[in-house]
């Protein structure tokens, strides 16, 4: 199969390979560049846990072919933090045991870092929004709604 | 054509560990020359904190700072047997099992200790942040890492221990049916309060409230996690998932997250909880366990509430639109009954 060159910004990092055509932005980035923080969960838009940020919008990195991210800049979970200090939603997620099992948590994460990015002050209504293309099996969702939430307060007392 | 409010109640009396041949678990306990301590199980940590509770558990029962214990788990290539994460056993079980261990560990680390500071280890006690001092005389001490030193390259002991947690089977009584499945139960009551819309039968959640009796909390953080999230998988059982499809054909049953459905942020609901800490005889420091009777009451208190909300009993799970409007209709329409 005839591989196209692909290049892009990866947290802030310039990637350049090479991919099969068809291939979905998750599977290159698990399997290409070893970014394992988006996670498989269905491979059909319907579970969030693939999340990343494309030029800063939300997307489900199984449904999106690999070329077309060609040039833009692509965020995982993996450039969240900042060198050893946790971004403020991190934090936020630990403080109000918002993850159990832990694989909806880089979505959640994505989800939520778009909504507060574009709209800092959310409402509580806002963030359920914001993340209900996100499925958990396991929190029950309330520690994750009440997690961003208070990163955005923290977030406007830091501001 | 309007929605009906209604208000059902349950309460679960729930078994904590199972019945099958016997239910055991191990652990086992050693210290590492730092003078921490490691744990090895083969019980699951699936998020419910079966990790913590058990380092928890070790760490107090050593009487050493949490920090200083470390939980391997999860390989039953390394670990001991255990029966499994079900059936709300894990804290008990295990939790017992570890204690087990943890004592024997902590035996022969008063005996090392003992030998160093040259008393009788019965006059020695820990302090809960890594030293061992001579009851009465705190100055009299060694920290718990000079002991395991001491105990691994002077005296030549491993500083370990064994435990093991069975609860034996109990046979039935062909003439009675009788038997003792478990040696403790937890309890639940929950209250939830639902609206009905008779139009298209569809069930929302208005809110929740409920009291969940469980021994001791070990730690009360990741007992109300369980406590939310069961009950959110307790809606989704009541109102939602089914791996049986919605006709008789295997082959119409849910393929994926779009036709398996399950509860999405928008659909949960306030849920106030009250915890009870009624501790059990034979749990590790009381505790039962949260477990499987988070999301257990759910299902019988949501039925309930539809029942009071529009007078249809629905007795077949999930309660989906389909199946509230069928019974609606066939009842001749919705008949709220008596708030109560
Ligand atoms: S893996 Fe992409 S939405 Fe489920
Ligand atoms: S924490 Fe397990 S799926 Fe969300």
């Amino acid at each position: 199969m005839t591989k196209t060159p692909l290049q892009f910004r990866h947290n802030g990092r310039d990637v350049a390979l090479f991919v099969d055509g068809g291939v979905n932005l998750l599977v290159a980035l698990r399997e290409l560049i070893g970014d394992m923080t988006p996670k498989f969960g269905c491979g059909q838009g319907g579970c969030g846990a693939c999340s990343v940020l494309i030029d800063g919008e939300l997307h489900l990195s199984c449904l999106t072919l690999a070329e077309t991210v060609n040039g833009r800049a692509v965020e995982t979970l993996d450039g969240l933090k900042d060198g050893p200090n946790l971004h403020p939603l991190q934090r936020a997620f630990m403080e109000q045991f918002a993850a159990q099992c832990g694989y909806c948590t880089p979505g959640m994460l994505m989800a939520a870092k778009a909504l507060l990015d574009r709209n800092p002050s959310p409402t509580r209504a806002e963030v359920v929004e914001a993340i209900s293309g996100n499925i958990c099996r396991c929190t029950g969702y309330e520690p994750i709604i009440n997690a961003v939430l208070a990163a955005a307060t923290s977030g406007r007392a830091r501001a | 054509m309007a929605k009906h409010r209604g208000r059902g109640i349950a309460s679960v009396n729930y078994p904590i560990g199972m019945n099958l041949g016997g239910d055991p678990s191990q652990a086992l306990v050693h210290s590492n020359p730092s003078g921490k301590f490691t744990v090895s199980l083969s019980s699951i940590d699936l998020g419910q904190g079966m990790k913590s509770v058990t380092r928890q558990i070790c760490a107090e029962t050593l009487g050493v700072p949490v920090e200083d214990v470390y939980v391997d788990t999860a390989d039953s290539d390394t670990g001991p047997h255990c029966m499994g994460s079900f059936a709300s056993r894990g804290t008990h079980r295990v939790g017992n099992a570890v204690m087990a261990a943890a004592k024997e560990a902590r035996g022969v680390m008063m005996e090392a200790a003992a030998e160093e500071l040259e008393v009788n280890a019965a006059d020695l006690d820990t302090d809960g942040r890594g030293n061992i001092h001579v009851k009465g005389a705190p100055h009299r001490s060694i920290s718990t890492k000079d002991v395991a030193i001491a105990a691994q390259f002077k005296q030549g002991k491993t500083i370990s221990g064994r435990g093991i947690f069975l609860v034996p089977l109990s046979e039935v009584n062909p003439e009675t049916g009788e038997m003792s499945p478990a040696t403790c139960y937890a309890h639940a009551c929950l209250v939830a309060e639902v609206e009905v819309d008779d139009e298209t039968g569809e069930v929302a959640m208005v809110r929740m409230d409920s009291a969940y009796e469980l021994g001791r909390a070990l730690n009360p953080r990741l007992v109300e996690q369980q406590l939310v999230g069961g009950a959110w998988m307790g809606i989704s059982h009541a109102l939602f998932e089914t791996p049986e499809p919605y006709y008789p054909d295997p082959a119409h049953g849910p393929r994926d997250f779009v036709e398996y459905l399950m509860p999405g942020p928008g659909d949960i609901c306030p849920h106030d909880i009250a915890v009870l800490e009624r501790p059990a005889a034979d749990g590790p420091f009381g505790a039962k366990g949260p477990g499987e009777m988070c999301a257990n009451p759910v299902l019988p208190a949501v039925a309930n509430a539809i029942f009071n909300a529009v007078g249809v009993r629905m007795d077949e799970l999930p309660i989906t639109p389909e199946k509230v409007l069928r019974a609606i209709k066939a009842q001749g329409g919705a008949r709220p009954q008596a708030r109560r």
